[in-house]
């Protein structure tokens, strides 16, 4: 086939050139000598730098051997890590005892769980751990493979089509790692080039994606819809410009439905607006938001009544309303599917063991069966911002509907450290009468945008109205004892 | 353990030889790079570094399988063209999914030619991959039966069930991918008392008991200070080394580093340059030249230099020349990155790995990563070293800040398989799986040599790639295999070269000498179905006599 569609084209070629050689053989008897000494020249040129050696920058430099020698004696490396002091205030973790459910132990304190995001107590459900139990007993504990490699379960499809159910997308795909869920999901669509719009309150696994991804990150204040659409006009006008440029520039707005580092909620109504607007694609992280906003728990779009299919990609981890281990994304075929071959947290890692997969979807189960259990959730976290207020000393940070608040400090000391210091002893204050609280970490060096000190005071429906009126009440005295 | 250094002293000597003789050959490709340093040229000066006979094998692609090989792309690309034209035309259906009628005027989310091979290629061979099981991942497994009514664009799980396939794809090594004993035992208890999940950060509320009794053993296993673990593998690198190296330092990466290093290596913001497989020349110019003339343009020195291997590359087969590295890491004051993710448990008469498997000091490499996911059956990763090292990454790691720490009962079966692998639970059972792994992969090994196929890696390594090098014949060996009860892991281009499409076994302690006779007698029946006995080296017997005169090399 290929060989007769060769010889035909080359016949119908030779009849062209043939007209071409005369012409060119006329052209030379008729051109100027100068311009034949030039093109001579230039044909020599050419074979010059043909044969000429080729050459790399780096190995120009004349240094003999011995002065080689004496440099590489001669070079010393920083130590591949600083020294940590001893007393490092977080070098030593609190340890927990047993398990990190509603009751927990604390540096061998018996406490109330004030601080795992384990939203709906499903972490403690017999009914999960039963689910598990007998998934461990048919598929034992690890996978020992990635998806592609035999490391695809039975249950994992379940769990997909149970959570694309429950999201009322078309497809969901799942990964091991929470973490690793929206920073693989980022840079499997947006590559170098592409710009992606970004609240600068995003949380550091959406750094990490953007990063990887090597796009264009264009940060606007946190939930300011007016400075995201000024930077939305910017690139209108720079894609005026050079319109063939923008033809392929791809745009996202990666948003989290409610903020981990500020528990705020994202104005989704207004950026479905500007996405059809300025036809930027919509990322939304729900890590905070799934399993606890909406009248089913199904994240921000519910609580906001957005249609789901303006979201391009939802993702959200299984660590905290779900209480197990990994992530999802959600959204159409048409965009989750790519992840299957260009997701690299899904492609290159071990699946998630099986027995975890199961757990959450009996999780679900339970969501599905009793919505009630968000309404409670809601009404508890509204209960606890109330009883926080106007606690001396400090603000509470959030939404009342969220269920992880930040305390912070209302007249900050002036350095981080000591803010730190302050903030811990009325963790461990509270510690000491069974209020288990935890500081927000996060790596000083590394965030955008580094939110200030706080401590973090995470609702669950398994507090009872009691012993949430306690822990406020501790935290204000300690508040009042410490802040004096 | 002393005799190390007059080696080192006498390798550093040869070096300065072998640098100059490295730079003649500077620009081989990567199809002779493979037959370039294998044992042909490997230099006297090395062998006193090895304790035992280093055989590593690339046999070279014959030539006139990588000519056909090329036209089997090139067919496969011309027919992609042309069913790309009939589905354009809509001459035939397409079964893409399309995007959103709302959004038809966005930029496009992909780009066309992104998706050609995917299309066309990909598509043609899907079945052989993301087969789903559904049972343990054991030495035998059962596989979901799916049928596809639109050559692969979809699947329907029929409801019947594969039984007893002979698994020779999952990375079992050690056989503890169990659903009964005393590791799942230990796990159940654990799920009983525990639940499954953390909902919370190492730093913050999420550090269990579990994590710091498992960190422990973790450090005595592996001979180092200190140890953390983290909740996923690939996150361990990738979270990880972000924290040890910044600007203006330099990473130096194996060309075949796993996807996790190369992730971690470029989010660190280091300049990261890669050195030839395995190649111990080429990571010696890179590190002399790193040194002589320091950073690009401002020719600052650089802060340090991290080199970054593995200790089994899943896809080749081979094991990383440690005793080279570590000798050369030593000359030039260079900090060692060693991803253990394939070897540790699957390598040494301990099962500590690559280390023990040389009989080296852990205390060497500076930075000990592996997985849990495969010899121990578990999920999730370690860094094992320094206590200063292990202090900082408790402070700095984005993984024990950021991300949920790992749960209980993966913890937990870690913890009971490496205590059975160590003989602390006051058995020989991890001491006989380690050795029924060793037998197995020489036996595994030794006879698919002697059928005739290009095995590569190394001798001792439990990973198998076995070459198919066609197109075609990656989605035929595939079925064929299945179809005779086996499973095994087919992978082509992006993560092999181009033309060089495998096969790839991964022998585990759990196989029974039956089990492997089956597995092998069905690979050679479809080895001459498909004519996959490519290898042009002596076998039958000659293989013994090859080794010798291998090691009589080595000696002299």
């Amino acid at each position: 086939f290929e060989l007769l569609f060769h010889s035909r084209d080359s016949v119908k070629m030779a009849a062209g050139q043939q007209w071409v050689l005369v012409e060119m053989v006329q052209a030379f008897y008729e051109a100027p000598a100068y311009h034949l000494i030039l093109e001579g020249i230039l044909i020599l040129w050419i074979i010059r730098l043909l044969f000429s050696k080729t050459y790399k920058l780096q190995e120009r430099s004349d240094l003999t051997e011995k002065e080689k020698e004496e440099l590489i004696e001669e070079w010393q490396p920083e130590p591949l890590v600083p020294l940590v002091s001893k007393d490092h205030p977080s070098l030593n973790y609190d340890v927990v005892t047993g398990p990190p459910s509603h009751r927990i132990i604390v540096n061998g304190k018996e406490c109330i769980n004030f601080a795992s995001f384990n939203f709906l107590g499903l972490l403690d459900s017999e009914r999960v751990k039963l689910k598990a139990l007998s998934s461990l007993k048919k598929y034992g504990v690890g996978t020992c493979g990635p998806r592609g490699f035999y490391g695809t379960f039975d249950v994992h499809l379940e769990l997909e089509e149970r959570l694309a159910k429950f999201m009322r997308t078309e497809e969901a795909i799942i990964y091991s790692y929470g973490f690793a869920t929206i920073a693989s999901a980022i840079p499997a669509y947006s590559k170098r080039g592409d710009i992606v719009f970004v609240d600068e309150a995003a949380c550091f696994s959406i750094q990490k994606g953007l990063q990887a991804s090597r796009s264009f990150v264009k940060y606007f204040k946190h939930n300011d819809m007016e400075d995201l659409e000024r930077l939305l006009k910017e690139q209108e006008i720079e894609d005026q410009k050079n319109p063939r440029k923008a033809r392929v520039i791809r745009r996202f707005i990666v948003v989290e439905g409610l903020y981990i580092n500020t528990a705020d909620i994202c104005p989704l109504p207004e950026l479905v607006k500007l996405k059809y607007k300025y036809k930027v694609r919509i990322f939304l992280e729900e890590s905070m938001s799934f399993g606890v906003l909406g009248e089913h728990g199904r994240g921000v779009t519910e609580h906001f009544g957005v249609n789901i299919d303006d979201i391009d990609l939802i993702s959200a981890n299984m660590e905290n309303a779900l209480a197990s281990i990994g992530g999802f994304c959600c959204g159409r075929s048409f965009v989750i599917d790519h992840q299957r071959l260009s997701g690299q947290g899904y492609c290159f890692s071990a699946s998630l063991p099986p027995m975890l997969a199961s757990a959450a979807i009996e999780a679900l189960n339970i969501m599905e069966e009793d919505p009630g259990i968000f309404r409670v959730l809601q009404d508890k976290c509204k209960h606890m911002h109330k009883a926080l207020q106007g606690t001396p000393g400090l603000k509470t940070v959030g939404e009342p509907l969220t269920p992880a608040l930040h305390l912070q400090l209302e007249n900050s000391t002036g350095s981080r450290t000591n803010d730190l210091k302050l903030l811990r002893a009325i963790v461990d204050y509270s510690l000491d009468r069974q209020i288990a609280l935890t500081l927000a970490r996060y790596l000083d060096k590394e965030e955008r945008f580094l939110p200030p000190p706080s401590i973090r005071v995470v609702v669950t429906v398994e507090q009872t109205q009691e012993e949430m009126e306690k822990a406020a009440q501790c935290i204000r005295e300690a508040a009042v004892k410490i802040l004096k | 353990m002393t005799s190390v250094g007059d080696e080192y002293l006498f390798l550093s000597h040869a070096r300065t030889a072998l640098l100059i003789g490295s730079l003649a050959v500077s620009s081989c490709g990567r199809f002779t790079s493979y037959s370039s340093f294998p044992p042909q040229n490997h230099h006297a000066s090395c062998t006193l570094l090895y304790k035992k006979p280093f055989v590593e094998s690339f046999e070279e692609t014959p030539l006139l399988v990588a000519v056909l090989t090329y036209m089997g792309y090139g067919i496969l690309t011309i027919f992609g063209y042309l069913r790309d034209f009939l589905r354009d035309w809509k001459f035939e259906k397409c079964h893409l999914a399309r995007e959103r009628e709302e959004q038809k005027d966005f930029v496009p989310l992909y780009q066309d030619f992104e998706n050609f091979y995917t299309r066309n290629l990909y598509m043609r061979i899907r079945d052989n991959w993301n087969r789903p099981i559904c049972s343990v991942p054991g030495a035998k497994m059962d596989l979901v039966e799916r049928v596809t009514p639109d050559y692969n664009w979809t699947f329907e799980h029929t409801g019947n069930v594969l039984k007893d396939v002979i698994n020779m794809g999952s990375y079992n090594y050690l056989g503890f991918a169990e659903n009964t004993g005393t590791c799942a035992d230990a796990a159940s208890e654990c799920t009983v008392k525990y639940g499954v999940g953390v909902s919370s950060t190492r730093q913050e509320i999420g550090n269990l008991d579990k994590h710091e009794e498992l960190e422990k053993l973790v450090a005595g296993f592996l001979g180092v200070e200190s140890s953390m673990a983290f909740g996923m593998g690939f996150a361990t690198n990738s979270m990880n080394i972000p924290a040890l190296t910044g600007k203006g330092c330099l990473i130096l990466s194996d060309e075949l580093n796993h996807a996790s290093l190369v992730l971690g290596a470029r989010l660190s913001g280091s300049t990261i340059r890669v050195f030839k497989h395995n190649n111990m020349q080429s990571l010696e110019k890179l590190l002399r030249d790193a040194i002589v003339h320091g950073q690009p343009r401002t020719h600052r020195p650089w802060k340090k230099i991290l080199i970054l291997v593995e200790g089994i590359y899943s896809m080749e087969g081979s094991i990383v020349r440690l005793p080279e590295v570590i000798a050369l890491k030593k000359k030039y004051e260079a900090y060692l990155y060693l991803d253990e993710a394939h070897s540790i448990g699957a390598l040494g008469p301990r099962g500590r790995g690559v280390v023990d498997y040389f009989g080296l000091d852990p205390s060497d490499v500076d930075i000990m990563m592996g997985t849990f996911t495969k010899s121990f059956g578990a999920a999730g990763g370690y860094i094992g070293g320094k206590k200063e090292l292990i202090d900082y990454l408790r402070l700095h790691s984005h993984s024990a800040i950021h991300a949920t720490s790992m749960s209980p009962p993966i913890t937990q079966q870690i913890i009971t398989s490496m205590k059975c692998i160590m003989g602390e639970d006051g058995t020989t059972l991890g001491q006989e799986r380690l050795c029924q792994l060793s037998e197995n992969t020489t036996y595994f090994r030794r006879r698919l040599h002697e059928m005739g196929f290009i095995i590569y890696g190394n001798n001792d390594s439990p990973v198998v790639p076995l070459m198919l090098y066609m197109p075609a014949k990656i989605g035929a060996f595939g079925r064929e295999m299945l179809k005779r009860n086996i499973g095994t892991v087919v992978v082509g281009f992006p993560a092999t070269p181009i033309i060089e499409s495998r096969a790839r076994f991964c022998v585990s302690a759990a196989h029974t000498r039956e089990m492997l006779d089956k597995a092998l007698n069905a690979i050679s029946e479809v080895g001459d179905l498909l004519q996959l006995k490519y290898s042009r080296k002596n076998r039958h017997g000659s293989e013994g006599t090859d080794c010798f005169s291998f090691l009589e090399s080595h000696q002299d």
